[in-house]
C-alpha cells in the first residue's frame, strides 16, 4: 500500500484562507462519504492509479445503508425496490444465495464485503465531518475537515479533485401547512420512523405516496388500528413481480429489444389492468400521467391492502387543526400520528453557492450526467441520482468516467478539455422521458438512457 | 475483444439461474497477506484435478488457493444444458465471495472461462494456462490427434480426450489412466461455443495477464499460445516436454513455481 493515506506534512509555501497551513495532497482525489456511491468511487478511482483520502462523518462504511448511521433513512423492513442483477455494482455480485429483492441488511454487509474486498477501508478517514470545499489555484480544491461534531481542530488539504458522494436522502423535506404547529398529534417525517412498534394500536395518516410512503401505508395497515394514506395524485402501484419474474427484468427484456416508449406503456398499462385492476375502483384517485412519466412505485401489497379495508386512500391535506385533519376534498379525519414520507432535498452545505451555479440555492446543481460541473473539471457528484432501477450501477459508471477524465487530463489533455467544453454545452440535460416537473424528479433518469448517455462519454473520451 | 458495453438490458433481464458449486481450499497456516488463487479447470475437469498438486504448493508458498468445479463438472451441481455465459458467472460468483481480491488462474477451456469472468470482475491479475480460445484451428487440431473422442462432440456428445493428449510420456501409466478416467463433460452449448471462438468483452480494472503453455501441447497449438499472449499484450510463458494438463503431469512444479514467481514480482498484482 503506498503512502496515499499518511497525511502529508504541512507545506509552509501554501497558504490557504487566513494563513492557516495547508498540507499538499499531490495527485490524491478527495472522496466526500463512504456510502455506496463513495465506497466505489474509491475502488475505482485507486484501479486507474490515483491515490485516494475519503473522508466520512459516520464511523462505518454503507452511507444511507447503514442503519446505525443518524442519518439514516431506512427502517426495519426496508428491502429493495429494484432486483438483484439492476442492484449490485457491475463487477461485484450479490451471492446466488441471495432473494431477488434483498433486505436492507443484507445490503449493508453487502457494501462491508465490498469495502474489505478490495482492501477501501485504509483510505477512509471515519468520524471526520467535511467544513469547506474551495477551488484553489490550478484547478485544485482545498477540502477542511475536522472530526464529526465539530470537536477538535479544522485541518486543510490540497487536493488534485474532488469526488462528493454525500448523498441526497438525509434532508428531510417537509411540505408547509397551515395550522401545523396547532396540531396536537404527533408528527414525524419517514426520515424518523424505524419500527412498525411504533405505530401499534394508533391512528396514523400517512402522507405521500412514494416508495416510502407506500411501505409506511402497508406497515401501517398491519399494526394500527386505523391508517388514512393521503396522496396529491393518482399513480400506477406496479406490483413487483409480474409473469412470475421481477418486474424490473420484464421490462429490461423489452428495452434489450428496443420496444418504443409507446408501446412500452401500453403493455405496461394493459399488464396492470389484467393483474392489479381498475385502481378507482379502491378510492384511489385515477393517475394524472402515463406509465413512466413519474418515478416508479413498486409495491406488490398496497392495492392488496386497500382492497382489505385496512388503508384508507384520501386526497391531499388542506391544512391541520389541534386533533383534526381537514382534506381537500372537505372531510376531517382524526389521526394521532402524522408521518410525513414527503422525501428529502439535497445539500451541499461545504460548498459556496457560486461553485455549483445554483442560484436559486435549493440545492439542484445544474450538472452534466447529473455528475459534472461546468467551469470546474475536477469536481464530481457521483450518485445525485433517481432512476428507475438500481443506482449502484450507475454510480459505477458515473466514477469510471471521472477517473478517466482525470487520467486524460494528464496524458491527453486535448481529450480532456474536450471532455470539459462538452460539460458546458450540456449542462442540465436529462435522461428520461417526459417527467413531472416537482422536486421529486429533478434527478430522475431513466436507467437505459443515462447509461447510453455514460457509454457515449466514455468512448468519446477514449477514441483515437 | 468486443467493445465496452455498460448497458446490459439481455444479461440484468435474463440472470444466470443459481447452481451449486464445489469449492476447494488450502490455505496457508499463517497468513501473509498475499491475494488468494482462484483456479478454474478446463471442459472435462473438476477442482480435482488442482487439488493434486497445485492448490498445495501454492499454500505452501503462503497463497490461499481455491479450486472450483464449473457447473456439471466435479461435485457441483449438474448443468447438461451450462452455457459460456452460466460458468463465467460461476467464476464471478466464486470470485466475488473470496475475502479479497482474487487473481483467476484458467486451465484449457478454463481459461476461456476467465477471459469472460474478467470482463465482471476486477481481478487482481489473471493466468491463462495452456488456454483453449476455440475456433477451428484447435477443433481440427483435435479431430487430427482423436477422431473417435472429438467427433461424437461436434453432434452435442461427449467430448473425450485421451492421454496422449493431456499427458507427456514422463507421467506413470497408472496415474495417466487414473485422471482420465475423471473427466467428466461440459455442456454441449458451452462445447459447441468454443467453435464460434467466442470473443470475450474487454477486461475491468485492467488486471496484468500471463499467458503458458507448452510448445508441445497436442491439444492447443504453440500457434494459439501466442496469439492469445499477444491479445493481452505479452509473449507466452513456455514449458517443453509436457502436455496439455499442466497441472497434473509429470513435472507440475515448474509451471506453479512459475506463477507463483510471477505474482511475487508483479507489482500490480500486490
Amino acid at each position: 500500500m503506498s503512502t496515499s493515506t499518511d497525511h502529508g506534512r504541512p507545506d509552509p509555501s501554501a497558504q490557504g484562507r487566513d494563513a492557516a497551513p495547508v498540507s499538499d495532497r499531490g495527485d490524491t482525489v478527495c472522496v466526500i462519504g463512504a456510502g455506496a456511491s463513495g465506497l466505489t468511487a474509491i475502488k475505482n478511482l485507486r484501479e486507474h492509479g490515483f491515490g485516494v483520502d475519503c473522508y466520512e462523518r459516520e464511523t462505518g462504511v454503507g452511507g444511507a445503508w447503514n442503519w446505525r448511521h443518524d442519518r439514516s433513512p431506512v427502517y426495519a423492513s426496508t428491502h429493495l425496490l429494484s432486483s438483484k442483477p439492476f442492484t449490485q455494482f457491475p463487477d461485484f455480485p450479490m451471492p446466488d444465495s441471495w432473494p431477488d429483492y434483498p433486505h436492507h441488511s443484507q445490503l449493508l454487509s453487502y457494501f462491508e464485503r465490498y469495502a474489505d474486498h478490495f482492501d477501501l477501508r485504509s483510505h477512509i478517514w471515519f468520524g471526520t465531518e467535511v467544513v469547506r470545499v474551495e477551488p484553489a489555484e490550478g484547478d485544485r480544491w482545498d477540502v477542511t475537515t475536522r472530526s464529526t461534531g465539530g470537536y477538535g481542530p479544522e485541518r486543510t488539504s490540497r487536493y488534485a479533485a474532488v469526488l462528493i458522494a454525500n448523498g441526497h436522502n438525509w434532508s428531510p423535506k417537509l411540505p408547509r401547512y397551515e395550522g401545523l404547529e396547532e396540531f396536537r398529534g404527533e408528527i414525524m417525517h419517514a426520515s424518523s420512523y424505524k419500527d412498525p412498534a411504533q405505530l401499534r394500536g394508533k391512528r396514523v395518516l400517512v402522507v405521500g405516496a412514494g416508495n416510502t410512503g407506500c411501505d409506511i401505508a402497508v406497515e401501517a395497515a398491519q399494526q394500527a388500528s386505523r391508517c388514512w394514506h393521503s396522496s396529491r395524485r393518482g399513480y400506477w402501484y406496479a406490483p413487483k413481480y409480474v409473469f412470475g419474474r421481477p418486474a424490473d427484468q420484464v421490462n429490461d427484456a423489452l428495452l434489450a429489444l428496443r420496444v418504443p416508449l409507446r408501446v412500452r406503456q401500453w403493455l405496461y398499462h394493459w399488464t396492470l389492468r389484467l393483474t392489479v385492476g381498475d385502481l378507482t375502483r379502491f378510492g384511489l384517485p385515477k393517475p394524472d400521467h402515463r406509465v413512466y412519466e413519474t418515478h416508479p412505485i413498486a409495491n406488490s401489497q398496497l392495492v392488496y391492502y386497500v382492497g382489505h379495508g385496512a388503508i384508507g386512500p384520501v386526497p391531499d391535506v388542506a391544512r391541520f387543526h389541534p386533533y383534526a385533519v381537514e382534506l381537500t376534498d372537505g372531510r376531517e379525519i382524526d389521526p394521532e400520528v402524522v408521518i410525513f414520507a414527503t422525501g428529502y432535498l439535497p445539500r451541499f452545505e461545504f460548498l459556496g453557492a457560486s461553485v455549483f451555479a445554483d442560484s436559486a440555492g435549493a440545492g439542484r446543481p445544474t450538472l452534466w450526467l447529473n455528475a459534472f460541473t461546468p467551469g470546474h473539471p475536477t469536481l464530481a457528484v457521483a450518485g445525485l441520482l433517481q432512476p428507475d432501477s438500481g443506482m449502484f450501477t450507475l454510480a459505477h459508471w458515473q466514477t469510471v468516467l471521472f477517473a478517466r477524465v482525470l487520467q486524460a487530463r494528464r496524458d491527453r489533455p486535448e481529450r480532456a478539455a474536450a471532455f470539459a467544453q462538452r460539460v458546458r454545452e450540456r449542462a442540465g440535460e436529462r435522461y428520461s422521458g417526459q417527467v413531472k416537473e416537482s422536486s421529486r424528479h429533478w434527478f430522475e433518469v431513466g436507467h437505459a438512457d443515462y447509461l447510453r448517455a455514460v457509454q457515449r462519454a466514455l468512448l468519446d473520451l477514449e477514441a483515437k | 475483444m468486443s467493445e465496452l458495453r455498460i448497458m446490459r438490458g439481455r444479461e440484468w433481464a435474463r440472470p444466470v439461474r443459481p447452481a451449486r458449486r464445489e469449492v476447494l481450499s488450502a490455505v496457508p497456516e499463517v497468513e501473509e497477506g498475499r491475494p488468494p488463487l482462484l483456479f478454474v479447470p478446463g471442459f472435462g475437469h473438476g477442482a480435482w484435478a488442482f487439488a493434486e498438486h497445485w492448490l498445495g504448493h501454492a499454500a505452501s508458498r503462503g497463497f490461499p488457493a481455491f479450486a472450483m468445479s464449473l457447473r456439471g463438472h466435479g461435485a457441483s451441481e449438474p448443468a447438461p444444458e451450462a452455457t459460456l455465459r452460466a460458468y463465467a458467472h460461476d467464476v464471478v460468483q466464486v470470485a466475488a465471495g473470496l475475502p479479497r481480491q482474487a487473481v483467476l488462474v484458467g486451465h484449457g477451456a478454463g481459461a476461456l472461462v476467465v477471459a469472460h469472468a474478467l470482463a465482471r470482475y476486477p481481478a487482481r491479475g489473471a493466468v491463462l494456462v495452456a488456454p483453449v480460445f476455440g475456433g477451428w484451428g484447435v477443433l481440427g487440431a483435435a479431430l487430427r490427434r482423436n477422431p473417435a473422442g472429438t467427433l461424437p462432440a461436434v453432434f452435442g456428445g461427449p467430448l473425450r480426450l485421451n492421454r496422449g493428449q493431456l499427458f507427456s510420456r514422463e507421467l506413470p501409466d497408472e496415474e495417466a489412466r487414473r485422471y482420465v478416467g475423471r473427466l467428466g463433460r461440459a455442456g454441449r452449448r458451452a462445447q459447441w461455443a468454443l467453435l464460434g471462438e467466442p470473443a470475450a468483452e474487454p477486461a475491468v480494472g485492467a488486471p496484468p495477464v500471463l499467458v503458458m503453455g507448452s510448445p508441445d501441447d497436442r491439444v492447443v497449438p504453440s500457434s494459439t499460445l501466442t496469439r492469445v499472449a499477444r491479445r493481452y499484450g505479452s509473449a507466452p510463458l513456455l514449458f517443453p516436454g509436457m502436455g496439455h494438463d499442466l497441472m497434473l503431469d509429470a513435472r507440475w512444479v515448474e509451471p506453479i513455481d512459475a506463477i507463483l514467481d510471477w505474482l511475487e514480482k508483479e507489482p500490480a498484482a500486490h
